[in-house]
């Protein structure tokens, strides 16, 4: 029923846009990773495979990128703890106030990000407010020092901030569990337990897919956390590549690393995608 | 029925309550403590709060610098709307109802930033600038804010246009309108409360965004490159003032955003997650 003219004029101008403004600045990352500075601080175009070098052979790069890793895995798992029973809660417990509660998961995820994460701040710091509870509830008579700066306040502040990401793919796919399944199982003498593992969580498994997979990439990629909480042992591998595009200057090294951030980013992408395919199938 | 309404409250269900609270404590703890601290006279921390004052918020009706990134903010969230909305309609109809070749490479990278860590958006955008010769400024930022929040403009104009009954459009074009006037007058309206979500949506998380800002910054700063260049000298109340301030304008426009929601029945928030993943 569409015109040729009315498809040409819905496609093509969203398409030259993606085209120059992501896919463009994609293959110019590409392009970059495989070029190098001189000694006078310009990019020369010669193309080499010494960032990747430098990438496998320095320890500083992979040993950070596995730290990062580690953080993210911490993140993904606690933001699941507190999300899969969070969203299971409301979808099968929580009755007539379900929608309130859905509204008080969101809003805290339209509360900015650097403001939540700063908030952190002021609570965990040696003159923060728990630090100084402690004390005035004689609880410690000087303030834990281990509470900021250290890889467990980027923890801390990131599964707070992606707990809600985790948490809403789950609960969408607990909503599309039609509750007759729910009901045959108990008819049929299941006890709440064994519906709960032989029924919902099978079911609600593309949901936890999901859930994990946001939880851990935008932890992996993160570099405001680190630097406003991280300290020197929190620091993360776009830490690393914020420097290498600022003071260090070294934007191709930056480039390549930040290729291999977005290949293993798409990598899992693509492994939850096949993941969840099969497991729908089954 | 549901697995439980059914059942007296058991321990399982009573756990869970428990939990549930505790996650909200979680949720909620950093943002009263932030909203409390923004009244205590001695700075920010030290427990108890004391001397309540409504000081800093005198202090921060004073500064300029942060009201001129307040400006700069509206007026990049307010150009980067644009941009989304007149390039992701077209991309939500055209996955709709156009076949073109590339269309599913199209699809993912459109929808690509949904997901990336914005410090891969930022650092790309910022090479294409370098290349091309552009200089950084607020223009930039703009230009990685719509690009980025395509994406959503994409997927709640999408979801929307699941729900629309084509026969209108067809009637219209039966009946001699061009294209252009049923667009403007048949698909518009129909998704008009997609558009005002998606709008809002895009808006608020333009007022909010940093990693991509971060490396596309000229010289005028956005209210939260404001807020992060102070975080680093050192904190005051008066962030935590500005941050309750943006909190409220928040939840005015998450108020506004579901009760659209709640008319257009359109699906939850979740189905831009759910999005990527088809």
């Amino acid at each position: 029923m569409f015109s040729r003219a009315y498809r040409a004029a819905i496609t093509v101008p969203p398409l030259v846009w993606v085209a120059v403004f992501l896919l463009v600045p994609y293959l110019l990352m590409f392009c970059y990773s495989f070029w190098s500075v001189s000694e006078s601080g310009t990019i020369v175009r010669n193309w080499n495979l010494d960032n990747y070098h430098e990438l496998l052979t320095k320890s500083v790069y992979w040993q950070t990128l596995l730290r990062s890793m580690w953080i993210a895995v911490r993140v993904m798992l606690f933001s699941l703890l507190l999300g899969y029973p969070l969203a299971y809660f409301l979808s099968f417990h929580a009755g007539k106030r379900k929608d309130l509660y859905y509204q008080l998961v969101i809003i805290p995820l339209w509360v900015s990000y650097l403001v939540r994460a700063y908030a952190w701040k002021t609570i965990l710091g040696t003159d923060g407010v728990l630090n100084t509870l402690l004390q005035y509830v004689h609880l410690t008579s000087h303030p834990l020092d281990f509470l900021l700066y250290s890889p467990f306040a980027v923890v801390l502040t990131l599964t707070h901030i992606y707990t809600p990401f985790a948490f809403l793919p789950i609960y969408a796919s607990l909503e599309h569990i039609p509750r007759n399944l729910v009901e045959a199982s108990h008819d049929l003498g299941g006890t709440p337990a064994q519906t709960f593992w032989r029924v919902i969580v099978p079911l609600s498994v593309p949901g936890v897919l999901a859930g994990a997979t946001f939880a851990f990439v935008l932890s992996l990629g993160d570099f405001l956390a680190p630097l406003l909480l991280g300290g020197p042992s929190g620091i993360m591998i776009s830490n690393i590549v914020v420097s290498l595009f600022g003071a260090a200057y070294n934007w191709p090294l930056g480039a390549a690393i930040s290729l291999c951030m977005l290949a293993l980013v798409l990598g899992l992408i693509f492994f939850s995608e096949r993941l969840e395919k099969k497991w729908s199938f089954r | 029925m549901s697995a439980s309404s059914s059942d007296s409250p058991t321990k399982g269900s009573r756990w869970l309550t428990v939990h549930a609270l505790a996650v909200f404590a979680f949720l909620y703890l950093p943002i009263a403590i932030l909203i409390l601290y923004s009244f205590n006279g001695p700075g920010v921390g030290g427990f108890p709060p004391r001397d309540l004052t409504l000081n800093w918020y005198r202090v921060l009706f004073n500064d300029g610098p942060i009201w001129d990134s307040v400006f700069n903010s509206l007026l990049v969230a307010f150009a980067a709307m644009l941009i989304a909305l007149v390039f992701g309609i077209p991309a939500a109809l055209a996955l709709d109802r156009a076949e073109f070749p590339g269309k599913a490479l199209f699809r993912r990278l459109v929808l690509l930033p949904l997901i990336l860590p914005g410090i891969i958006t930022g650092l790309s955008l910022l090479m294409l600038f370098r290349v091309a010769d552009v200089k950084l400024s607020l223009f930039t930022i703009v230009l990685g804010h719509g690009t980025a929040l395509i994406s959503v403009a994409t997927t709640e104009v999408f979801a929307g246009l699941q729900k629309l009954n084509r026969a209108q459009e067809e009637a219209s074009l039966d009946l001699g309108a061009t294209y252009w006037q049923t667009f403007w007058r048949v698909t518009v309206p129909n998704l008009k409360l997609s558009i005002i979500g998606a709008a809002l949506l895009i808006f608020t998380l333009s007022m909010d965004e940093i990693a991509v800002s971060f490396f596309l910054i000229g010289r005028d700063n956005t209210l939260p490159l404001e807020i992060w260049g102070r975080l680093r000298r050192g904190i005051t109340p008066e962030i935590n003032a500005v941050s309750t301030i943006i909190f409220m304008f928040s939840l005015i426009a998450i108020t506004v955003w579901y009760r659209l929601r709640t008319r257009a029945e359109t699906p939850e928030i979740g189905a831009e997650f759910e999005e990527t993943y088809q």
